[in-house]
């Protein structure tokens, strides 16, 4: 009796190794950005295909990279692209990556909705950041110190911002560091004297956007490039996926019209417009 | 017995023998396997940058042009967070342990051992997003009527037991029948002056801004009340063990109640407090989930030192916020550093551990095989 259970544990594990093993699962992972539209684009594929299984993680851009190289996901969501040592480690791996443009997006510089500043210059911010300017009276806002928050450096939104706004400078020492954009939300929505940034998707009427240089963060300012801090999200595979598989279906989701209605209700702008 | 059933019955014991060996043998292999890895990998970092720059700059910037891996703030903000743990757990637990062994009712203590063992069990992420979600705003919205309110929490009782115990002293050389009206006058006097004290104080908290709620304090408190069920009930159960016949051979002899307690009870216990209190601190000085969402993650050194209102860095939550974009093959230093600050983590528990035992063995030897 004893080694008929023992005998039926193994099966079980055989077979639960085999199944890991098939094409009808896909793992993501990667961006805290791209992951909404991820995983919205997996409910709506596991709906119309039931046999599929996907699963998405969100651990930030530069972990997605690390996954893929690593082999242990077969797409990995990332809102920058990867950096030349990524690429490297890749074909090192003999992984050949292929980022496909999936959305557009722009990253908003937000504050509490009862903060009285009404606009910034992308001078200011980045002075902001740099920690040469220290209160809001300095651009016209009440006398209390600016916590500024900024994601951890894993994250593709950070890089982003590092890029266009810091320019490669180093962020002041009493910068606060957050995991994702929700996190980032959430602090400027509860605290009156916070200045944060997140993707375009991630606002809504509990934080204030500030317009940059005189220009919103909309949809059009993005897709005709006035906004200037923009950047298109990525999906990453090994490779084009095999035409027809399940991997191949998924991936080209945001062609389809109802992907791009997908990507809209989110709150990110389509590539391309039906 | 025969000669082959002994044999048999040798065989047997020498192979469960064998088993418990191995069983014991692989947790030790394991735990040193593990010490031996991140050494292994912590060494390269040490070559590649030197060992000044970790322990002696203060500016932490690993994915800048060029990276600079000066981590000094960032022991100072685990030391930081871990010393305000230990300021709210460590007179909290102890007073909560010795309170429920023996001077609370029986049944209250077997009523509440049971929940605060509970306690311990509840997940982390549980205590950080409480920390970020609700305590953080809280104390950005009321931190300062929060500060005053403890103020008057902690300061009114033991401001009212040291007056008591004040005039008590003082009035002990007056004549009887003057005494009790000298130690009324006094005691008066006195809590006029405690009270009018403690206004001043509420009142000079209460205009206290809290600017960012995720900082020093709010982890500080998060992490003690983490700490306080290990703290309870292991300082507990070692009280507990000091045994009845101790305290009422104590009794016996003619001691009060406070005679026994602080006198006989708790040294006898002693080595179990320390462990426990050292078990609370372990615990506090390695949490990750509660700093990395509520302690704001700002690589900076507090200034003055001692202000638990900025935010800070620990070195948990910086090794699991950097973790993703520190790959073996990609940037070698990034990925070594957090090795090294891993060793470091391991080096401190090794220490703390070592500095207990020492402590427990002196102890044993001190009350020459009471426990």
């Amino acid at each position: 009796m004893k080694i008929a259970s023992i005998f039926l544990t193994l099966a079980l594990l055989a077979g639960g190794f085999g199944f890991a093993a098939d094409a009808n699962k896909i793992v993501v992972d990667g961006s805290t950005t791209v992951g909404p539209i991820a995983k919205a684009f997996a409910e709506f594929y596991m709906k119309q295909n039931p046999g599929v299984n996907i699963t998405v993680s969100e651990s930030g851009s530069g972990n997605g990279a690390k996954s893929l190289v690593n082999k242990s996901c077969q797409v990995a969501s990332m809102s920058r692209l990867l950096k030349l040592n990524e690429y490297e480690a890749a074909v090192h791996s003999e992984i050949l990556p292929v980022a496909h443009v999936v959305a557009l997006d722009g990253i908003a510089m937000i504050v509490h909705p009862g903060n009285p500043v009404s606009k910034l210059t992308m001078a200011q911010v980045k002075d902001i950041y740099l920690g040469k300017i220290k209160n809001w009276n300095q651009i016209g806002g009440p006398n209390t110190a600016i916590v500024i928050i900024s994601r951890d450096t894993n994250s593709g939104t950070y890089e982003t911002f590092e890029g266009k706004v810091m320019k490669g400078e180093k962020i002041a020492k009493n910068c606060e560091y957050v995991g994702s954009n929700g996190a980032i939300r959430q602090r400027v929505q509860s605290t009156p004297a916070a200045l944060g940034y997140v993707g375009i998707g991630f606002l809504d009427n509990t934080v204030k956007a500030l317009p940059i240089d005189g220009v919103n963060p909309t949809p059009e300012t993005v897709k005709n490039g006035s906004y200037p801090i923009a950047r298109p999200l990525y999906m990453v595979t090994d490779d084009y996926p095999k035409m027809g598989s399940h991997l191949y279906r998924y991936i080209n989701l945001y062609l389809t019209v109802k992907g791009q209605a997908i990507i809209e209700e989110i709150g990110f702008i389509p590539v391309t417009s039906y | 017995m025969s000669d082959a059933a002994s044999r048999l019955r040798r065989l047997a014991a020498f192979f469960s023998k064998g088993l418990l060996f191995l069983a014991t043998a692989l947790s030790l292999v394991a735990v040193l396997l593990i010490i031996l890895y991140i050494a292994r990998d912590a060494i390269p970092f040490f070559k590649l940058r030197g060992l000044k720059e970790l322990f002696a700059s203060a500016s932490w910037f690993p994915s800048g042009h060029p990276p600079e891996f000066g981590a000094l703030a960032i022991f100072i903000g685990s030391g930081l967070v871990t010393l305000g743990a230990i300021v709210v757990a460590v007179p909290l637990g102890v007073a909560a342990a010795i309170a429920l062994s023996d001077i609370l009712p029986y049944r209250l203590r077997q009523a509440v051992k049971p929940v605060i063992e509970i306690l311990a069990a509840l997940p982390s992420v549980a205590y950080g997003f409480f920390a970020l979600v609700i305590f953080a705003p809280l104390l950005q919205n009321r931190g300062g009527s929060l500060l005053a309110l403890a103020a008057w929490l902690i300061a009114l009782p033991l401001g009212l037991l040291l007056i008591f115990v004040i005039t008590e002293i003082v009035t002990r050389r007056v004549r009887e029948d003057v005494a009790q009206a000298a130690r009324l006058i006094l005691a008066a006097t006195l809590v006029v002056i405690l009270v009018r004290g403690l206004l001043a104080l509420s009142s000079l908290l209460g205009r206290v801004a809290i600017s960012s709620g995720t900082n020093a304090l709010n982890v500080s408190i998060i992490l003690g009340i983490m700490a306080l069920p290990t703290i309870v009930s292991v300082a507990e159960d070692s009280l507990q063990a000091a045994g009845r016949e101790l305290r009422e051979g104590s009794y016996a002899l003619g001691a009060t109640r406070a005679e026994t307690l602080f006198k006989v009870v708790i040294p006898a216990a002693g080595s179990g407090i320390i462990a426990a209190v050292i078990l609370g601190v372990m615990r506090a000085i390695g949490e990750t989930m509660v700093v990395w969402m509520a302690s704001g993650n700002a690589a900076q050194i507090p200034s003055p030192w001692f202000n638990f209102l900025s935010p800070v860095r620990t070195l948990t939550a910086t090794i699991a916020g950097d973790m993703g974009e520190a790959d073996q093959v990609l940037g070698s230093e990034r990925y070594h550093v957090l090795f090294a600050l891993a060793l470091c983590l391991l080096l401190t528990s090794f220490i703390a551990n070592l500095a207990s035992e020492w402590i427990l063995r002196r102890q044993q030897r001190r009350l020459g095989g009471l426990k």
